[in-house]
């Protein structure tokens, strides 16, 4: 059996709003463990509780309740010893902007009070990794929005953690970037480093991630491979199935009962079903006439969509 | 009334700039008058009562009898009327003219360039008139000199104020960095607070540095700011003074309305 | 042993702020001159002007003292204590608040004393090149007389200490840069008030004993006294009196970086 990195059990925050109100409880019991070479996702919506465990992983902000244990340690009493064996991708970028880009990279080594000339190395390699090279000497504030998220990776990786942390690495970046960051993600853990990442992408969950868990509402609601997911909670294929707005509530009641379930979003319906084309000839026998019809691998997102009911990305 | 100001505005799109800062200034208004009064009455008490006694029971003849707290008010009036004139027109011209600032969402309307160096300019000489009025009302409660005469500074303030402002509108709207701004204020315009007959008559200078101080809009603002509010000037000298400052006003004005064009029309 | 005391987290993890602020003054030392420049305005316009209006000061046992004598001391400690606050407070709230400078740092081994600790070390670095620059431009005038002017050094970082760590403590009740005008209403009273620019004797006895609690009237004394060549326990109370405002500054600053940065 692998080496257990991570362990929770149970693990609550509950934040206490400032000024008083009633606290809310961003993550509400989870458990899960995370095993040494793995990569681990937390899927789901905004506000599910991700990041916040994410925060509470990385030694930064300190549990309300249930264990967690990181690399055998308490972080309540051993933050500093866990924190210099992490490496953190924090989801808004955190670099120095009064630093150029190698300046970043030097600086951030010496709070993990490793030698200046140990430093140097690793930052002329973690450049390269970077692709970053030509940009060593610009001011942070120069760089695009993918440049600044492979130069926090890299930043992160300076200390050559055990454990990347990774809080919603492609948020925001364009589809080139979001490639490129994936294929540098991939050969990290080539390299066997364990990657414990958080996102709202299925494409991203299904690319990176070895197992995944669901969370919404501060709460796990499934886990497992992306593939595994899929099967359990998921038919083979989905039909997308428009119809004119108005005529949308009349149609599902038409073509209710075909395939094993029938979503109702406000724009489309989603019949799901092993064979979506079979599942199409039936609608067209009820007389129901959509103004599109799509047949489609079934993926993560229709997981998430039969767990709660809810889109992932709103 | 409210179709009067919207015809108003649209024959004059400058009050339409001027309106844009005045709104602005209306959530910040509370804390800026109690800078306004607050500032003179601590230096006047400090500098004016404080120093001033041993200046006094020096006697020493460069203030030819006239008590240190008279002869210092009107000389940090005008100082003062300088600096609110560089803070109104330097940073907020180089905030609003940058790439996201309300200038370019300004100019993107039916409003000229000139129209909107217009507006915020009225603006700064109401914020300058506006604090060098509450600064005379401590000088007054200070008993330096009567209500009357304090009305009569307040036109000297506000001359002291534009003179400053409207030259450097003319170069905040240009200038590419802030930290050149902050330069501008260290190395030029604390130097004439300094030096200009604000603390201490320009008599004691050495004398080529006289002729330096004579020669600075600031010395100009305070000799006649210190003629309207304790009088006893040559009428020559005060015409003296107001011109320089007037056509320090219109001059920046003049550069003004073409950097301004210049910046805003690209 | 030094190497040994060096490398210990205790000292390693301030060390590394400190070393951080200084690779970003590589670039932008020239800052300095200008924070010396107005100190040496307000000399040259108090000493040489005003100095001519006042003539000797009243109140001090050697009549051959000058106002320019007198007042030199008092703007070396305010050199030292803007020095000093300007960076803990100006540029801690814009790391604070705009950068964010410190969500990063806390993820590494650093902790918040740590940060705390290592900020208000730059600061007093930052006050006491202040002091020293100015000091030599004080003497460059030819207004320092006694050797006992050598204690200003050891003074001008006590109250670099001192005021950094209040400015620490300050910074963590701001909330908007509107508040630094509240700020200003503190210091500018202080400034002007503190004996920098006229003896305690023109005050009633009352205003004085006021006087005399303000932490800047203690940093002018602990400043004045030896430049003065009259050191009593008057030196000793200031230095004593700093140390204990910047320590319980310090400790209030810990405890409120301690609510306001942890998630």
């Amino acid at each position: 059996m692998a080496d257990v990195l991570i362990e929770a059990k149970g693990l609550r925050k509950v934040h206490a709003p400032r000024g008083g109100g009633a606290p809310t409880e961003a993550v509400a019991g989870i458990d899960f463990t995370v095993t040494a070479g793995e990569a681990f996702g937390f899927l789901g919506p905004n506000g599910a509780g991700k990041s916040t465990t994410m925060r509470m992983v990385a030694a930064v902000s300190p549990i309300s309740g249930g264990r967690l244990s990181i690399l055998g340690m308490d972080p309540a009493t051993h933050g500093p010893q866990i924190r210099a064996r992490l490496g953190s991708v924090p989801q808004d970028d955190t670099l120095d902007t009064e630093l150029t880009v190698r300046e970043n990279l030097l600086v951030y080594g010496r709070y993990f009070g490793l030698p200046r000339a140990v430093i140097r190395e690793r930052a002329a390699q973690l450049l390269e990794f970077a692709r970053l090279e030509d940009k060593a000497d610009e001011q942070v504030e120069a760089l695009s929005g993918g440049m600044r998220r492979r130069l926090t990776i890299a930043r992160s990786l300076v200390n050559q953690p055990d454990i990347l942390l990774l809080d919603e690495p492609t948020t925001g970046l364009d589809p080139q970037a979001r490639h490129l960051l994936w294929e540098r993600l991939f050969r990290l853990k080539q390299q066997g480093v364990t990657l414990l990442l958080t996102t709202h992408y299925m494409d991203e969950a299904e690319q990176l991630c070895d197992r995944i868990v669901v969370m919404d509402h501060g709460r796990i609601v499934a886990e497992g491979s992306p593939r595994q997911l899929i099967t359990t909670h998921c038919t083979r294929e989905v039909l997308e199935l428009r119809f004119p707005a108005d005529l949308q509530a009349q149609a599902a009641e038409k073509v209710a009962g075909i395939g094993d379930r029938l979503e109702a979003l406000p724009d489309r319906l989603l019949v799901y079903a092993d064979d979506g084309e079979d599942a199409l000839a039936a609608v067209h026998r009820t007389g129901a006439e959509p103004l599109t019809a799509l047949v489609r691998r079934a993926g993560l997102e229709d997981v998430f969509l039969t767990l709660t009911g809810r889109t992932l990305v709103d | 009334m409210a179709l009067t100001t919207d015809t108003l505005t649209a024959r004059v799109p400058a009050l339409r700039e001027f309106g844009y800062w005045m709104r602005r200034y209306r959530r910040i208004w509370r804390g800026t008058v109690v800078i306004s009064v607050a500032n003179p009455l601590l230096f006047l008490a400090a500098m004016g009562a404080g120093l001033g006694k041993l200046v006094d029971a020096n006697h020493s003849g460069h203030l030819s009898g006239t008590p240190y707290l008279d002869f210092l008010a009107p000389g940090l009036l005008a100082a003062s009327a300088m600096q609110n004139g560089f803070i109104e027109g330097a940073f907020p011209v180089f905030q609003s003219s940058r790439t996201r600032g309300n200038y370019s969402a300004a100019v993107a309307t039916s409003m000229r360039p000139t129209d909107i160096l217009a507006g915020h300019l009225l603006f700064v000489a109401f914020r300058v008139l506006l604090s060098g009025l509450l600064f005379l009302g401590v000088v007054v409660a200070f008993g330096v000199v009567g209500p009357a005469r304090a009305l009569l500074a307040a036109g000297p303030v506000l001359l002291t104020g534009t003179a400053f402002a409207a030259p450097l509108m003319a170069w905040a709207v240009l200038v590419d960095r802030q930290s050149r701004l902050n330069g501008l204020y260290r190395f030029v315009v604390m130097p004439l607070y300094m030096f200009s007959g604000t603390f201490f008559p320009i008599s004691q200078l050495p004398y080529w540095l006289q002729a330096v101080a004579t020669c600075t809009p600031l010395y100009q603002g305070v000799a006649l700011t210190r003629a309207a509010a304790l009088g006893g000037a040559h009428p020559g000298a005060t015409a003296v003074h107001a011109c320089y400052l007037l056509a320090m006003t219109a001059a920046g004005i003049w550069v003004s309305r073409r950097s301004y064009t210049h910046r805003l029309n690209r | 042993m030094l190497g040994t005391l060096w490398k210990s987290p205790a000292v390693a993890g301030p060390a590394a702020l400190v070393e951080r602020n200084l690779v970003i003054y590589r670039h932008t030392w020239y800052l300095l001159l200008a924070e010396i420049f107005e100190p040496v305005l307000y000399l040259l316009s108090m000493g040489v002007g005003i100095g001519a209006l006042v003539g000797h000061v009243p109140g001090l046992g050697d009549p051959s003292v000058g106002y320019v004598d007198f007042v030199a001391p008092g703007l070396l400690a305010t050199a030292a204590m803007n020095g000093a606050m300007n960076e803990t407070t100006f540029n801690i709230y814009g790391k604070l608040k705009m950068l964010h400078t410190y969500d990063s740092i806390l993820a590494t081994p650093l902790r918040i004393r740590d940060v705390a600790l290592g900020e208000v070390a730059w600061a007093l670095l930052r006050g006491t090149a202040v002091t020293v620059v100015f000091g030599a431009a004080v003497a460059a005038f030819g207004l320092v007389h006694s050797l006992w002017a050598l204690l200003i050094l050891p003074g001008a970082l006590l109250i670099a200490f001192a005021f950094a760590a209040a400015g620490l403590a300050v910074v963590t009740y701001i909330r908007s840069w509107q508040d630094f005008q509240l700020v200003q209403l503190v210091m500018l009273p202080m400034f002007l008030f503190a004996t920098t620019f006229y003896p305690l004797g023109v005050y009633a006895r009352p205003v004085q004993i006021a006087v005399e609690c303000l932490p800047l009237y203690q940093s002018i004394e602990l400043i004045r006294e030896p430049s003065l060549g009259v050191v009593d326990a008057g030196v000793g109370w200031a230095a004593g009196y700093l140390l204990l405002f910047g320590c319980a500054s310090m400790a209030l600053a810990l405890r409120r970086l301690e609510r306001t940065l942890v998630p």
